[in-house]
């Protein structure tokens, strides 16, 4: 019957028309996937245009801290903080080497961990971002004008700050607690007498309100426990910190057996402004205690690094009402407050539910003294005395939690790989979504402080394995940006991230790109080798150091021939970029240079020290791509032998 | 004729370009936007050369078909595959035989997850504990919560009531093969 059938040349056209409608209808993206709700352009950041969020991702074991779009996930800069940067000279120029300099000497390395926005009124202000170092003890400040670390701290009595760097909602201080509990003082003790020498401190760093520096306010000496995360109190809870602290059994070998003993921890609820009255009252003791302090000097583009050697320390036994602890199964990390203030999210890495706790229960039980007895003298409160409520059945392993605004707390956990989102109030679980895979810590943009901004939930993962394209044993971790605008959380995207990001901080775009620093004032550059202009080019030998005055400009070193080096000298060069353009850097690298390359940012003074091996002739040329002719930016210097007679010269423009 | 031979080749092609002209996505891995349902998790990842995970210990072993239908019935499998660590207290079939006829089938109903989530959470621990780390009367917290009693006796670890049999080292965790299956006390 089919074969008798007679197409005409317009039934040809009618079917092909058909099968291209059919195709159309078969193969039509659904609306969910390409339509108005599309992951894809809900992402899609068009070239040119700009995000709407920063992102601060810690680095993790990079040390450092990278700067991500959101929502498109582009990585826009890794800040140089806790580990040198070849890249750009961070830790290798003479200016920057003493930034990384600690009690224990120079540190090229660390662990850095949380970032933290600094705050006005609870809320995210884009003016400093703050990190932790969790293997030699410091906090970091960045100015989110220039994206550049502008401050390290160092905390004495301190093994491990993980608990760190949490503001109040003004940023008057920013806090860091133990990870490891060690002799405090630190002496040299059997690890077996743990439990009588070893014990935690939580420090308060005191921000200064206009510039940012940082400095020890007070010390609280705190049990032998292990401090994991913290949070400050706001509105109502205004005035309290609370710290998480896992291994309250102190144990001191296979913590993985052994710290997970206890049915419940604790989070440790500090009373800042009763520590403060204390202070004021004088009821600390002063003890000695050597840290460092290193300032960038935005004047003289160099460290100031001061050495200290004393801090008040708060001894809770003396200073009654200040510390509480409240029960928490079963060794907590987050310690997260949600945009109320009245409720306190734990996060038992080893329970299947999500606690929490109630500030003005807590309140209230302090008041009536509802105790289950103390330890080392801070009252123990009752569980049920303090709880609001649980999320039951939660998932395994409850990790962090962040919050929106619109009443719903979201919580990682890592055991079932899976965000959690769950109402404040009734504690019902009212979403769940995987995620891939082994989440650690959430990021909502605001979503620790009163504002949260609930668009977007950043989940950052430990574990890829098949995740992308493989690069061997070491794979990448990732971030997975979901949208949480609406009942349900829906993936839209994921990105590799730097290092092990341990959490993040995320703020509208607009609130830290009106501090934008395009380049620095070449009038206001008083450091001491500034060279303003190529007239003020000069090269001073003083017995075996040599100091180069040099000017960087399109695209010429002056002086670009210079003579008379010998071997054994040590010379350094100062660079001046004397651009004031945006976005032109100057490098500069010299053969067989055992130190990094400068990168120098248009009005800034950069140095490298240098110690020529062996007499010949060394170029030096720009690494930073200037202009048309960048690749003729360059010059020779001249290494004669130690005994030669070769006068210094150079030449000028 | 001639010509309906070539509207036969059109209608072959029509069908042949319906069929394969959405495929080309299903060649790669399964997107995990949430618009094209949730893939799975770690336990569906390709790796036949690494140690294996203790969800690929329960499944590649003949004794614990029932035990791994369960897992898949109560969503733990990827769970399991996760990094861990785990302690595993693997209950045999002939355990599972030991329950009372119909247990087993009424526990695999859609409608009973969450009981099944309870019992098998109740078999599982967040840590690795090997057997000689066990200590007569000690009591360990299970995944979902609730605690269960071990003894030694004459070098024979028991929990609850159920004899470790066997013991195989995983990636992400360590198996205990048991003999019998552990029941939590009920849920509130």
């Amino acid at each position: 019957m089919w074969s008798r059938i007679k197409l005409s040349k317009l039934s040809y056209l009618a079917l092909a028309l058909l099968i291209g409608g059919l195709i159309f209808i078969v193969c039509s993206p659904k609306k969910d996937t390409m339509g108005t709700d599309d992951a894809a352009s809900k992402v899609f950041v068009p070239p040119g245009s700009y995000d709407d969020f920063y992102a601060f991702l810690s680095g993790g074991f990079s040390g450092q801290v990278s700067v991500y779009g959101l929502p498109s996930g582009r990585l826009l800069k890794v800040i140089p903080v806790f580990a040198v940067n070849p890249e750009n000279g961070w830790g290798y120029t003479e200016e920057t080497k003493p930034m990384l300099t600690s009690v224990h000497g120079f540190i090229p390395w660390d662990d850095s961990h949380h970032p933290e926005l600094s705050m006005t009124d609870g809320v995210p202000d884009g003016r400093w971002l703050f990190i932790n170092a969790n293997n030699t003890p410091r906090i970091a400040r960045i100015n989110l004008g220039t994206f550049r670390t502008d401050e390290i701290l160092e905390i004495p009595n301190s093994g491990g700050s993980h608990a760190s760097p949490f503001t109040t909602i003004n940023t008057e201080y920013v806090v860091s607690a133990t990870r490891f509990s060690v002799p405090i003082p630190d002496k040299d003790v059997p690890i077996a007498s743990y439990k009588e020498n070893f014990r935690g401190t939580v420090t308060f760093i005191k921000v200064d309100p206009k510039e940012g520096d940082m400095n020890i306010a007070f010390q609280i000496l705190v049990p032998g426990y292990n401090f994991d995360l913290s949070h400050a109190g706001k509105g109502p809870s205004n005035g309290w910190f609370f710290f998480s602290c896992y291994n309250t059994e102190q144990a001191h070998t296979l913590l993985e057996v052994n710290a997970s003993q206890n049915d419940k921890d604790f989070i440790m609820a500090v009373n800042w402004k009763k520590a403060e009255e204390y202070i004021a009252q004088g009821k600390f003791k002063e003890w000695a205690s050597e840290y460092q302090r290193n300032r960038w000097d935005e004047r003289t583009q160099t460290t100031i690094v001061e050495k200290l050697n004393k801090v008040k320390m708060l001894d809770p036994k003396e200073c009654p009402d200040m510390l509480y602890l409240m029960p928490c199964p079963k060794s907590p990390h987050g310690a997260d407050v949600d945009p109320s203030g009245e409720y306190i999210a734990g996060g038992g890495k080893l329970a299947g539910m999500v606690p929490v706790f109630s500030f003005s229960k807590m309140i209230k039980a302090i008041e009536e003294k509802a105790f289950d007895g103390d330890r080392d003298g801070i009252p123990v409160l009752k569980y049920d005395a303090v709880l609001a409520g649980e999320v039951q059945e939660s998932g395994l392993g409850p990790l962090h939690t962040e919050f929106d605004d619109k009443g719903y707390g979201y919580t990682s956990h890592f055991i079932t790989s899976e965000i959690v989102k769950w109402k404040i109030g009734t504690w019902e679980v009212v979403d769940r979504a995987p995620t891939y895979y082994s989440v650690g810590h959430l990021m909502i943009p605001g979503g620790d402080s009163k504002k949260p901004w609930g668009k977007y939930l950043l989940a950052m993962n430990k574990i890829t394995k098949d995740r992308y394209l493989p690069t061997g044993p070491e794979l990448t971790q990732s971030a997975q940006l979901f949208d949480i605008s609406g009942d349900k959380m829906k993936m839209l995207s994921d990105f590799p991230t730097i290092g092990e990001p341990h959490y993040a901080q995320g703020i509208p775009a607009e609130l830290v790109r009106k501090r934008e620093v395009k380049f620095f004032d070449i009038n206001k550059n008083e450091h001491k080798y500034v060279t303003k202009g190529p007239r003020e080019a000069k090269v001073v030998r003083t017995g075996k150091e040599v100091h180069v005055w040099m000017t960087a400009s399109r695209s010429h070193f002056t002086p670009d021939n210079i003579e008379g080096f010998k071997v054994g000298d040590v010379v350094y060069f100062h660079v001046t970029n004397i651009e004031q353009d945006w976005d032109v850097p100057h490098g500069f690298a010299i053969k067989g240079t055992q130190n990094s390359e400068l990168l120098i940012m248009p009005g800034e003074t950069c140095t490298m020290k240098w110690e020529p091996k062996k007499a010949g002739i060394y170029p030096f040329y720009c690494t930073d791509f200037c202009s048309a002719l960048h690749q003729e930016m360059q010059g020779y210097a001249r290494v004669s032998e130690a005994n030669s007679n070769v006068p210094i010269s150079f030449n000028k423009d | 004729m001639k010509k309906s031979a070539i509207s036969w080749a059109c209608l072959f092609l029509t069908c042949g370009l319906l069929m394969s002209a959405c495929q080309s996505k299903d060649k790669q891995k399964t997107d995990s936007t949430g618009s094209t349902g949730t893939p799975a998790g770690m336990s569906a990842i390709k790796d036949d050369v690494s140690q294996k995970t203790v969800v690929q210990i329960a499944v590649g072993s003949p004794d614990h078909t029932t035990l791994v239908a369960a897992l898949q019935a109560a969503g733990l499998v990827d769970v399991l595959a996760n990094p861990g660590p785990f302690t595993v207290f693997a209950p045999t079939n002939a355990a599972f035989d030991k329950l009372p006829k119909g247990t087993v089938d009424e526990l695999l109903k859609p409608e009973k997850k969450r009981d099944l989530k309870n019992i098998l959470q109740h078999h599982v621990t967040v840590s690795m504990y090997k057997t000689e780390s066990f200590k007569d009367g000690q009591i360990l917290e299970m995944a979902g919560g609730s605690k269960i009693t071990l003894s030694v006796k004459d070098g024979q670890v028991k929990i609850g009531d159920a004899a470790i049999i066997g013991t195989v080292q995983g990636s992400n965790g360590i198996v205990h093969v048991i003999d019998g299956v552990l029941l939590p006390p009920a849920k509130k």
